[in-house]
This record gives structure tokens, C-alpha cells and sequence, in this order.
């Protein structure tokens, strides 16, 4: 090997060497592991896990109410709260991208809950709920606040969806309104001039022009709902009786709760094939929508 | 797209109503606050109240329960030491995927793009057999580690975009005027990535600062436990003890809060920045 050559080889390992061996460690390995470990029946403790072929999946498919359970909620979950989230932070990032004088403390503020974890943020409201709810509808007597709102299968949906609206529509905000600066003020003021109305300007011209943001801000929001653990895993713990439980949480009792790790990665397997699917196909979709200023 | 100044009295409107729905935004930390440093008596009678009379000793009860200053010690190193790390080694990466696109280095990067969309939880369980493997198990480093290796991906792909902006004349010139590979990165393309290292380090503090899953499976140590950890294992101990748990809650999202208010321009531009990862 000349000099030239041996100086690249060592730059390529100086450069690259660290992140990809870390990234071979702690993602590829296990993901490869996860691979076989779906197809056997394994305790986490034992040395040799015995290889069942397929009887994991046809256990998750046919016979684990609990999984379909969590699989439902996650599903109804994403739907309702990726729309509802994404609205409000538009809505939040349209007004504040309005010439008000408080808008940047009101910007400030929306985003706050963004950074709090959810594992806390979900210990919150878990005491809003319970105690900061009943006190606003002993005051008030609206019959909303006086729901058991945890202790209800519907009402903590929905309660879940408050939470998680509260805590991302900040977040896409900040998408959205960096989205919307850039729509070009001559635009508008044609739009204007030749007098449309605002809901056409914002059909018409708005929307179209920032599908970028509405790529990205769909992606997170589908990804971060999809995966949901912390705020189930304190605000309910998935109950009651596990109407509230999310894939993901699903997964993790299943592992290092019950002990089941072949089950387990053979959940988090799947989990994993719908996650890669559902958001590739969202980005496509959206994608084929944008269209240049 | 700020409208025309026109409709005076519809921006009045939208004003008020927006601070309405900032007040109605802000409801949960007021409970929060007012009812941390109430007695329990107090909380139990009337949770929206202002509190009568103040019980600051809620705080230290739950500051040595929590034994918060350890906690707080421990997400500290961990934070920093991973961030410390991951620009350096991601940064490294994705100039040298760069500048250098033979086959094996876009095979790699690929790889590394295709990672993001794998959720934590797939790979989490056989993590943790070969986290114990190698003894990192019950180790700050093994922790470390571990958001080495999650973070690369996204890390290496802001880079990976951000070095592609870069022009490659001044590294030539400086070659020629004798600099190594070496010193042409760290003396020239290192201090240009600054920008896009305040972007990558504000959306990987929050991540890790913020992250109970990980430590939770790697941290069994009570010493060891990071600021969402001793949360949660406290909340096991002391159901319902609001008088408590509620200055715990309160301790735990300060700095954070603080972290936010402080860097909040560069927090803001950094989201926006890394938006760009759909």
C-alpha cells in the first residue's frame, strides 16, 4: 500500500470510525438480534433461546387481545391526535404571524410544555385531572370538569389528546410559522388586490405554499404519536383496564414486565414494519402536494 | 407573511383573543406552583386557590427524597458528555461522507438515513442483552454510549446537509498552503459548522435531558438516576402525596424551564433548522 492510500484509510477510520462503530453497537446489532429473536421463545435470563419458528406472529395475530387492544388505541390515538394537533399549531402559527405586539411572549409560551418531558408532563396533568378539574367544576358547575376523567375509558382518551396537543402544537408552530414568513407578500397583496377572500388567500395560495412544513409537521406528529410511552406510562399506566395502553407501552410490559422477549421483539418487529410504512407513505403523499413559490 | 396593518381593530381582536387562549395555555402550571407549596390540607380543600399560607418546607422534604441535587448532577453529566461527544464524532462523519462519496461512505450514510425511522422500542429489547454483554450495564459511560449510537443518524444527517453548503475552495487553499486533512477540519470546516452545532446540540439536550426509556433500562442504581428517573421512582413510592410529589414535579422541570428561557432564540432557530430532516 503506497502513503497516499495508507492516509486515506487511516483519515477514513479517524472520521467515520467512531460513529459507525457506535451506531453498529447500539442500533444494527440489536435491530439484527431483534430479527431472530422474534422467531423464538426467550426469557431475557436464558443463554439459549429456543427457536419457535412463526408461533410468535400467529400468537400476536390471532390469539393477543391485549396487543389488538393497544394497536386500536395507538391507531384511533394517531388519527385524532396528529389532525388535532396540527391544526391548533397552524391555527397558533396563522395568528402569530399577525403584526400583534405580543407575539413573541405568546410564541414563547405555546412553545414552553415542549420542553418538558413527558414522562413529567404526563405526572402534570395526571394531578389537573384529578384534583385541578374537580376544583374548576365545583366552582364553575360545568359538568365537563366534573367528569372522572382518568377513570373512564373515553374520557381518557381524550384526556391523553388534551395532553398531547398541549405539549406538541407548540412545537409545529415553530414549523409552521417559519413556513409562513416565507410566503411572499407580493403574493398575497395580488391575491388581496384582486380581491379574494382571506379563506381563499389561505386555500389557494397559503396552503399550497407551505406543504413542506405540512410534510414535516405530519411526519413528526405521526412518529411522535406512534410511539407514544411516557405520557401513557405516567398519566395512566395504560389503564383503565388497558383501554389507554400504547404499542409501545405494550411492548415494554410485554418484555421486562412479563418476561416474554421473543414476544416482545416480535411485536416491536411488526411495530416497526407499520412505523417504517405508515410514514414513508405519509411523506410520499404529501410530498407529491408541495409545489414551488 | 405579515398581512397588511389595515384591519385594526381585527388585529386588537386576534390580540386578545390570543392571550386568552395563552392564559388558558398556562392554567396547568399555575396548579402547579400554587398548589406545590400548599399543605395537604390545604390542597385537598381547594386545589384552584391562591394558598393562605405558604409551606416552603414541601420543597426541601421532596429535594432529599428525590435526593434531587444527585439526579440533577447525574441528566447534567449525561447531557453534556453526549452532546459533547456527538458533535464531534457526527460532525467528523458526515464531512468525511461528504468530501469523500466513494460507495462504501454513501452505502453508510444510507444506512444511517434508513435508521431514522426505527423506533426505540424495536430495538430495545435486545439492547439491553447486549448492553450487559459488553458491562455497560448500571454505567453513566454505558449510558453515554448508547445515545452515541441513537443519536449519530440524525446527527450526521443535519451535518451531512450542512457541510454539502460549504464551498470546498478554502480547504484547497488551505492544503495547499500546508494544512493537513486533519487541521483543514478542525481549524477550518470545524468553527464554519457552528450554526448547524447549535442546532444539533439544542435538539439533542432535549431528547436526552428528557429521555426516561433508555436510562430507565440502563440506570438501575438508585445513584445513578438521571432527573425522569428519580421522578418516576418516586411517584411509585409516594402515590397520591401531592403535598410532595408536586415540589418534586416542580424541581424537576426548573431547569429545563430555565435551559428554555435562556437559549430560547437558538432553541427556536435550531427547530426550525432541523425541520428540514422530513
Amino acid at each position: 500500500m503506497n502513503r497516499a492510500k495508507s492516509s486515506q484509510w487511516l483519515q477514513q477510520w479517524i472520521f467515520v470510525g467512531p460513529s459507525t462503530l457506535f451506531f453498529v453497537i447500539i442500533i444494527v446489532i440489536p435491530f439484527m438480534l431483534g430479527m431472530y429473536y422474534s422467531f423464538t421463545e426467550w426469557n431475557g435470563v436464558a443463554n439459549q433461546a429456543k427457536w419457535v419458528g412463526l408461533d410468535n406472529f400467529s400468537h400476536i395475530l390471532w390469539n393477543d387481545d391485549k396487543f389488538g387492544t393497544a394497536f386500536w388505541f395507538t391507531v384511533r390515538f394517531t388519527v385524532v391526535g396528529v389532525v388535532a394537533a396540527n391544526i391548533f399549531g397552524f391555527l397558533l402559527a396563522y395568528f402569530l404571524t399577525k403584526p400583534l405586539k405580543t407575539k413573541n411572549v405568546l410564541r414563547t409560551i405555546f412553545f414552553m410544555p415542549n420542553v418538558i418531558g413527558g414522562l413529567l408532563l404526563g405526572f402534570i396533568w395526571q394531578f389537573i385531572f384529578v384534583k385541578g378539574f374537580a376544583a374548576i367544576g365545583e366552582s364553575t358547575n360545568l359538568s365537563f370538569f366534573n367528569l372522572s376523567w382518568l377513570g373512564d375509558e373515553i374520557t381518557a382518551f381524550w384526556g391523553i389528546v388534551i395532553v398531547f396537543i398541549w405539549q406538541t402544537a407548540g412545537y409545529l408552530m415553530v414549523i409552521y410559522i417559519s413556513s409562513l414568513t416565507n410566503v411572499p407578500r407580493d403574493m398575497l397583496e395580488a391575491a388581496e388586490i384582486d380581491g379574494a377572500s382571506r379563506m381563499q388567500i389561505l386555500r389557494s395560495i397559503i396552503l399550497p405554499l407551505i406543504m413542506p412544513a405540512v410534510t414535516v409537521c405530519l411526519f413528526l406528529a405521526i412518529s411522535w404519536s406512534f410511539k407514544m410511552f411516557d405520557l401513557n406510562l405516567s398519566l395512566t399506566k395504560g389503564g383503565p383496564f388497558g383501554s389507554t395502553e400504547s404499542v409501545a407501552l405494550n411492548i415494554y410490559n410485554e418484555a421486562f414486565v412479563n418476561n416474554r422477549y421473543g414476544l416482545g421483539t416480535a411485536k416491536a418487529l411488526i411495530f416497526f414494519i407499520i412505523v417504517a410504512l405508515v410514514t414513508s407513505l405519509q411523506v410520499r403523499l404529501t410530498k407529491s402536494r408541495e409545489v414551488e413559490a | 407573511m405579515e398581512t397588511s396593518k389595515r384591519y385594526r381593530f381585527g388585529t386588537w381582536a386576534t390580540e386578545i383573543v390570543m392571550i386568552l387562549v395563552a392564559l388558558l395555555f398556562l392554567v396547568p402550571f399555575y396548579f402547579l406552583f400554587v398548589n406545590s407549596v400548599k399543605s395537604f390540607g390545604d390542597l385537598l380543600t381547594d386545589s384552584a386557590a391562591w394558598p393562605q399560607t405558604f409551606v416552603w418546607s414541601n420543597y426541601a422534604r421532596a429535594w432529599s427524597i428525590t435526593r434531587f441535587p444527585e439526579a440533577l448532577w447525574n441528566s447534567f453529566v449525561v447531557t453534556v458528555v453526549s452532546n459533547l461527544l456527538l458533535v464531534l464524532i457526527s460532525s467528523m462523519a458526515a464531512y468525511r461522507m461528504v468530501r469523500r462519496p466513494t460507495r462504501y461512505n454513501r452505502v453508510l450514510f444510507s444506512l444511517f438515513v434508513a435508521a431514522m425511522v426505527i423506533p426505540f422500542q424495536s430495538v430495545m429489547i435486545p439492547l439491553v442483552k447486549v448492553v450487559s454483554t459488553l458491562d455497560l450495564m448500571n454505567s453513566i459511560s454505558g449510558l453515554v454510549i448508547c445515545y452515541l449510537g441513537f443519536g449519530a443518524p440524525m446527527s450526521i444527517f443535519l451535518f451531512h446537509g450542512f457541510v454539502k453548503g460549504v464551498p470546498v475552495e478554502v480547504e484547497e487553499a488551505a492544503t495547499v498552503d500546508g494544512c493537513t486533512p486533519y487541521g483543514v477540519f478542525f481549524r477550518i470546516v470545524y468553527p464554519l459548522m457552528l450554526p448547524m452545532m447549535v442546532t444539533v446540540i439544542i435538539l439533542n439536550t432535549l431528547w436526552i435531558w428528557n429521555d426516561y426509556l433508555l436510562p430507565s433500562l440502563v440506570l438501575q442504581k438508585a445513584e445513578l438516576r438521571t432527573i425522569p428517573i428519580a421522578t418516576y421512582a418516586f411517584f411509585g413510592q409516594y402515590t397520591k402525596q401531592w403535598d410532595l410529589a408536586l415540589p418534586a414535579l416542580v424541581l424537576g422541570i426548573l431547569p429545563v424551564i430555565a435551559f428554555f428561557l435562556a437559549m430560547q432564540k437558538y432553541i427556536i432557530q435550531g427547530i426550525m433548522a432541523g425541520s428540514v430532516k422530513g
